[in-house]
């Protein structure tokens, strides 16, 4: 559906760079008069925010690399060096480290509204596996930037991350050894970590243009979850979607700004500003807030390699997801039941990141069990079984009807006399 | 019949082709592995493992000290003879990785405890004192381990290994 560019250089040398390299084409095709779902509504924004943050990440990123130093002797004050001395430091810093945060709340938005409205199903399963590769490199690359300050929750979460895979029977402690590049977290692991933090970003984005591209293949689900058909289910992408795009990220950078000028450290944890200590942990270790929920399903299993392949499981589930969901339905606002499971699962989530953050002890423990398995149970139980028991409801023939009514949809029967039957459940 | 004879016969194309593709894959290997090898200990590190000596004489009855070897978190207890007699009354069957305390101390000096520092688990440190056993207690994720350092309670799968070390003198010991 991307279809032929339109584009027509009209200067000489447009024409003559275009001959050569078709690149503002591919710009003007993609970007500009793309055709989108005429239906899309304000989560589809999310998309956007996502790339404008990656670009703010890897932007603060490199200039705090300029005035970094990964030692585990001078970490910790060049980063207070970077607070106090370098100019604007301080604000580079926050916007980084308030980004990272904002970028887990834009991914989670993001991954919630392809859940809700189906859309990893067919034809996009790839570009739902290639979102969960984008999401696991980002919780890399966040990780390994929280280990860089050597504060000590950067020290210790360093350690229990690093533990996870001495689970692992026999080649555990030599895999653990081997991520050191030591007997403990020392300074080769520090020295390793800044390295592959500065190269994850870029491969993040290298997968995103994977992303995009298997995205404009079909182009974007959209509320009603019915393919575009006709010209009348859809609209330029410019200036229509970039136009509300532009709006959504304006209203979401003011939302960053909050927390970057207002309250930079509240999602940060106070025992990090204290130097890396490898004889002490502090007494209540907790990892960053959008790793909770994962944390939680690890401690929720009494065995060591069970909660770490539990933790792991949690996000493996999610490739298999356009198979176990069984509803051919995409939007669940045409599916009653799963609109409910949807909202339950939502909470459950919410509810893992909250335990996550308690202390691992008495009825947190048995609230964290409880919740792991519902997590499982609603990929590898309920959404298989809902496919097959639930009945939709009738879901429109195109989004020109969805948008319009049944007016509208008879035009656009009469547009596109060739609708094809994919819309039905 | 012709066609298909032609077609078993191996050329001299296909010769290049798997030779070249052997070679090839013997040189991606060779290649790879000392991208994989840098990653480990390097000699720097590995020559920090040399043995070091450490005088007990400044440690009271009661107390705990920790100290490092090869960057490693190591716990010197020097026992009351209620926490060795509270070690060494345990049934074994009781224990979630069985090992008797004498097992886990030098011949001669059972008041002497000496572990590895950070726990099975996850590598979080222990506090000492704390816990059902008096042992230890991790306050990361609720592990309990006895006054010989072994599991008790939680997730952490063994007992807090013993460092290889040996008694050079009645009040020093040699780690490593």
């Amino acid at each position: 559906m991307s279809g032929h560019s339109t584009y027509v250089p009209k200067s000489a040398v447009g024409k003559w760079f275009e001959s050569r390299l078709p690149i503002v084409g591919l710009i003007h095709s993609s970007f500009v008069v793309f055709p989108n779902p005429r239906n899309l509504n304000y989560l589809w924004t999310f998309g956007g925010i996502l790339a404008f943050m990656l670009v703010a990440q890897i932007l603060t990123g490199v200039v705090l690399a300029m005035h970094y130093t990964p030692h585990v002797d001078f970490a910790f004050s060049s980063v207070e060096a970077i607070m106090r001395d370098v100019n604007y430091g301080w604000l580079l810093r926050y916007l980084h480290a308030n980004g990272a945060s904002m970028f887990f709340v834009a991914v989670y938005i993001h991954i919630f509204r392809g859940l809700y409205y189906g859309s990893y199903k067919a034809p996009r399963e790839i570009l739902w596996i290639l979102g969960v590769v984008i999401f696991l490199l980002m919780m890399a690359t966040a990780f390994m930037g929280y280990v860089l300050p050597w504060g000590q929750m950067s020290f210790w979460g360093a350690m229990v991350i690093t533990n996870l895979f001495s689970a692992f029977p026999i080649v555990g402690e030599t895999i653990v050894t081997w991520l050191w590049g030591g007997y403990s977290v020392a300074n080769p692991t520090l020295n390793r970590f800044f390295s592959l933090h500065y190269l994850l970003p870029f491969m993040i984005a290298g997968v995103v243009i994977l992303h995009i591209w298997a995205l404009h293949v079909p182009g974007s689900n959209n509320p009603a979850g019915v393919e575009k058909q006709t010209e009348k289910d859809t609209l330029p992408f410019h200036p229509y979607f970039t136009v509300k795009d532009a709006l959504a990220l304006v209203c979401f950078i003011i939302f960053y700004c909050w927390f970057v000028f207002y309250t930079p450290n509240f999602l940060g944890h106070a025992d990090n500003y204290i130097p890396a200590n490898p004889a002490v942990t502090p007494a209540h270790i907790v990892p960053e807030w959008y790793f909770l929920p994962f944390y939680a399903i690890l401690r929720a299993v009494p065995d060591k390699l069970g909660g770490v392949l539990l933790m792991f499981g949690a996000i493996a589930v999610l490739v298999f997801l356009p198979w176990l969901d069984t509803s051919k339905v995409k939007s669940a606002n045409y599916r009653p039941l799963f609109r409910q499971f949807f909202w339950v699962f939502a909470v459950v989530c919410v509810l893992l990141g909250w335990v996550g953050a308690k202390p691992a002890e008495g009825g947190y423990i048995l609230l964290a069990r409880v919740l792991t398995a519902y997590y499982f149970a609603h990929f590898l139980i309920i959404l298989p079984l809902l496919g097959l028991f639930e009945t939709p409801k009738k879901v429109p023939a195109s989004i020109a009807e969805a948008v319009l009514g049944k007016g509208g949809s008879a035009n656009a029967m009469a547009a596109g006399a060739h609708a094809e039957p994919n819309t039905k459940g | 019949m012709d066609v298909a004879t032609t077609a078993a016969e191996p050329t001299r194309r296909d010769f290049l082709y798997l030779a070249t593709g052997a070679v090839g894959a013997v040189g991606v290997a060779a290649a790879i592995w000392p991208f994989i090898s840098q990653m480990n200990p390097d000699a720097d590190t590995i020559a920090q493992g040399a043995p070091v000596d450490f005088d007990l004489t400044p440690v009271a009855e009661g107390q705990i000290v920790k100290l490092f070897w090869r960057g490693k978190l190591i716990f010197v207890r020097n026992r009351t003879p209620a926490e060795v007699k509270a070690a060494e009354d345990v049934s074994l069957a009781s224990l979630p990785d069985p090992q008797p305390d004498s097992a886990r101390v030098k011949k001669g000096h059972a008041n002497w405890l000496v572990v590895y520092g950070n726990c099975t688990h996850l590598g979080c440190v222990p506090l000492g004192n704390e816990g059902p056993y008096n042992g230890w207690l991790c306050p990361c994720h609720g592990s309990v381990f006895d006054t010989s350092g072994r599991i008790r309670q939680g997730p952490a799968p063994t007992n807090l290994p013993v460092p290889p070390y040996e008694f050079v003198s009645d009040t020093k010991i040699k780690i490593g």
